[in-house]
C-alpha cells in the first residue's frame, strides 16, 4: 500500500500543471468579447484561474507528501501535529 | 465523554452533565443549524429571484452592470467564500466558535436584508449594482465562516458515538432551508400580481427582509448558548493558537491533513452535492424541457424524501467509519450518472414524443417576427398538444417567409413546457431521490470526519478551508465546466457529466487510498 501511495503521488504531481495548462488553453479557445456565454467572458476565466492555480499547485504539494511517504502514517493525536 | 474524567470534574458534575446533555444537545444542534437554515435561505431566495434581481439591479447592455454582474455571481463564490473560511476560520480559533459564528451569521442576514433595501438601477444608477455586489461580497464572506462554525460546534458538544449523528442534522438545513425559501416567495406570489411583485419596491423584497426576522430568532438562540467545552477548556488552560493560520497551513503536519480532506474527501463530496441538488433540477429544464411546475416539483419531492437520509448516513458513520460511506456515494454517483441522465433524455425525447399520434388542446398560435438585416420573416407557430397517455408539450414551429418569391421555408419544431405521464413523473422523483441520496452519503458525514481530522485548538480555520474549495469551488464550478464541455462536444448531450464524474473518480482513489476509516473518538486533542 506504501508504494501505491508513493506511485500515485506522482500523478498527481504531473495532474497538477496538466489542469493549469487546460484551464490556460480553455480560456484563450473560448473568449470571445462577441460572445453572450459564460465561457466566453474573460472575467470569469481570470477568476477561475486565479482560484484554481493555488489548488493546483495544493494538489502537487499532495503528490510530492506522498511520494515522501507523508501519508504512510496518519495522525492521531495532537501530538502528532507537533 | 470520557475526556471529561480528565478535567478533575467531581462525580456530581459529570452526573449533572450527562442528565441534561440529552436536552442540551438539542438546544445546541438547534442554535447552530438555525443559522446555517438562514445562510441557505439566503442562498436560495438569490437564486430564485435571479431573473427580478437581475432587472432591477444588472439592466442588459450596460457593460459596466454586466461586470459586476458577473463579479456578484463567480467572485462571491469562488473567491470570497475561501478567503470567508480562513478570516473567521482563524477568529473562531482565536476567540472561540460561538462569538464568530454569531458575527458570520449577523453579517450574512444583514447583507440580504440590505439587498432588499437597495434601490433599483432606474433610481440610483449604477450605484445599485456596485452595492448589490458590495453586499454579494460579505455574503460569500461570512458564508465562508458559518458552516465551519456551525459543524465544530455541534461536534464539541456532541460524545464520541454520536458525533456524526447529531452533526448530520445540520446538513438537513439545506432542504429546510430550500423549502422556507419556497413557502415565503411563493406565499408572497400568491398575494400579488406578477406586476406587482417585479416592481421596483414590489413584493420580491419581502423575502430579503424576512431574513432579519430569522436573523434576529437565531442571534437570541445564539446568544443563549454558552462556548465550545472544548474550546473553553483549552481557553481556560492557555493552549489557544497564537496564529492559527501558520499552524494550518505552515506546519507540515496539518496542511497534509488540509490537503487530504480536500482532495481526498470535500472535493468529490462538492461535485456529488451540486449535481444532485441543482444540476439534475437545470438538466430537466433545459435540456429535457420539462415545464417549470413539473421540473420543480420533482425537485422537490425527490428532495423530501431523501432528506432523512442525511441522518441515517450520519449515524451509520459513527458504527462504520465515515471514509466508506462517503466514498460509496461518490463511487454511486461515478457509476450511475450518465445512465440516469440518459434516461430523463430519453423518456423526454422530442422526436419520439412528435411521432405520436397527438391531439391539439387548442387553436395555434401564429406571430410573424421580422429577420434583422433581411427582407424575410420568421413565422413562429405555436401549439399546445396532448398525448394519448397524458403527456403533454408546447411545440414551437419556426418557418422562415421568403418575401421575394412568397414562399415559406419548413423550419424546425422545438417542443417546450412537456409535461410528462404520471408513471414517468414518479419515475423521475425515484431518480432524483437516488442522486439525492448519493447526496446524503457524501455530505451527512462529512461535518463529523473534517472535525476530527484536525485538533482543537486550530480545526475552525483547518476544516473551513478544505469544505469551502470542495464546495464553493469544485461544486459550484459544475455548470460552467458542463457548459464548456457541452459548448466544446455539442453532439453528446450528456458530455457535461464528465466533469462531476472526473472529480469524484479522481477523490474516490485519493480517499480510498490515503483516508483512514478509523473513527477518532477523541476530540478533545
Amino acid at each position: 500500500m506504501k508504494n501505491i501511495k508513493k506511485i500515485l503521488g506522482v500523478c498527481w504531481l504531473l495532474l497538477a500543471p496538466v489542469i493549469i495548462y487546460m484551464l490556460v488553453h480553455g480560456a484563450v479557445t473560448h473568449i470571445d468579447p462577441a460572445g453572450n456565454k459564460d465561457i466566453n467572458n474573460p472575467v470569469i476565466w481570470i477568476i477561475i484561474i486565479l482560484i484554481f492555480t493555488p489548488v493546483a499547485i495544493g494538489l502537487m504539494i499532495f503528490g510530492i507528501y506522498a511520494l515522501k511517504g507523508e501519508y504512510d502514517k496518519l495522525p492521531g493525536k495532537s501530538e502528532d501535529f507537533e | 465523554m470520557h475526556h471529561f474524567q480528565h478535567d478533575g470534574l467531581s462525580f456530581w458534575q459529570l452526573v449533572r452533565m450527562n442528565s441534561s446533555s440529552s436536552r442540551g444537545i438539542r438546544s445546541v444542534i438547534a442554535a447552530a443549524s438555525v443559522g446555517t437554515l438562514i445562510e441557505w435561505y439566503d442562498f436560495y431566495i438569490f437564486g430564485m429571484l435571479a431573473k427580478t434581481i437581475s432587472t432591477q439591479f444588472f439592466p442588459e447592455g450596460n457593460a459596466t452592470a454586466a461586470l459586476l454582474s458577473t463579479l456578484a455571481i463567480f467572485a462571491a463564490g469562488f473567491i470570497v467564500r475561501p478567503f470567508g473560511a480562513l478570516v473567521f476560520g482563524r477568529l473562531g480559533d482565536l476567540i472561540g466558535r460561538k462569538y464568530t459564528f454569531l458575527l458570520t451569521l449577523v453579517l450574512m442576514g444583514g447583507s440580504t436584508f440590505l439587498i432588499g433595501l437597495v434601490p433599483g438601477y432606474k433610481t440610483i444608477g449604477i450605484a445599485a449594482p456596485l452595492l448589490v455586489l458590495l453586499l454579494r461580497l460579505l455574503q460569500g464572506l461570512a458564508l465562508g465562516g458559518e458552516y465551519g462554525g456551525a459543524a465544530t460546534y455541534v461536534a464539541e458538544h456532541a460524545p464520541a458515538g454520536k458525533r456524526g449523528y447529531y452533526t448530520s442534522w445540520i446538513q438537513t438545513t439545506a432542504t429546510l432551508g430550500l423549502f422556507v425559501a419556497l413557502g415565503i416567495i411563493m406565499l408572497v406570489k400568491l398575494n400579488m400580481s406578477d406586476t406587482a411583485f417585479n416592481a421596483e419596491w414590489g413584493g420580491w423584497r419581502y423575502p430579503f427582509w424576512i431574513s432579519i426576522l430569522l436573523v434576529g430568532v437565531s442571534v437570541y438562540i445564539r446568544l443563549r448558548m454558552q462556548e465550545s467545552p472544548l474550546f473553553s477548556k483549552l481557553k481556560a488552560e492557555g493552549k489557544t493558537s497564537a496564529n492559527p493560520l501558520k499552524e494550518s497551513f505552515r506546519h507540515k503536519a496539518n496542511f497534509k491533513m488540509v490537503l487530504l480532506a480536500l482532495f481526498g474527501a470535500a472535493m468529490g463530496q462538492g461535485v456529488i452535492w451540486y449535481t444532485g441538488q441543482f444540476y439534475a433540477q437545470s438538466f430537466l429544464e433545459t435540456k429535457c424541457n420539462i415545464g417549470f411546475e413539473q421540473s420543480r416539483t420533482i425537485m422537490l419531492w425527490g428532495i423530501a424524501f431523501a432528506t432523512p437520509f442525511f441522518l441515517f448516513f450520519g449515524w451509520l458513520s459513527d458504527k462504520a467509519g465515515r471514509k466508506w460511506i462517503m466514498l460509496a456515494g461518490m463511487l454511486l454517483g461515478i457509476l450511475t450518472y450518465r445512465p440516469i441522465f440518459n434516461y430523463f433524455l430519453q423518456a423526454t425525447d422530442s422526436k419520439s414524443w412528435l411521432a405520436e399520434e397527438e391531439t391539439a388542446a387548442m387553436p395555434p398560435v401564429v406571430k410573424m417576427e421580422a429577420v434583422k438585416n433581411s427582407t424575410d420573416s420568421v413565422v413562429l407557430t405555436t401549439t399546445s398538444f396532448s398525448l394519448a397517455d397524458g403527456r403533454k408539450y408546447t411545440a414551437i414551429k419556426s418557418d422562415t417567409l421568403r418575401v421575394t418569391s412568397a414562399f415559406l421555408v419548413p423550419g424546425k419544431t422545438i417542443l417546450t413546457d412537456k409535461e410528462v405521464a404520471t408513471g414517468t413523473y414518479w419515475k423521475f422523483v425515484g431518480l432524483v431521490f437516488l442522486l439525492i441520496v448519493y447526496v446524503t452519503m457524501v455530505y451527512g458525514p462529512i461535518a463529523a470526519f473534517l472535525v476530527e481530522l484536525f485538533p482543537t485548538r486550530i480545526r475552525y480555520t483547518s476544516m473551513s478551508l478544505p469544505y469551502h474549495i470542495g464546495n464553493g469551488v469544485f461544486g459550484g464550478l459544475v455548470p460552467f465546466i458542463g457548459l464548456l464541455l457541452t459548448t466544446t462536444y455539442p453532439a453528446d448531450p450528456l458530455v457535461g457529466l464528465w466533469y462531476p464524474i472526473g472529480i469524484a473518480s479522481l477523490c474516490f482513489i485519493i480517499g480510498a487510498v490515503y483516508l483512514s476509516n478509523k473513527i477518532d473518538e477523541n476530540v478533545d486533542d
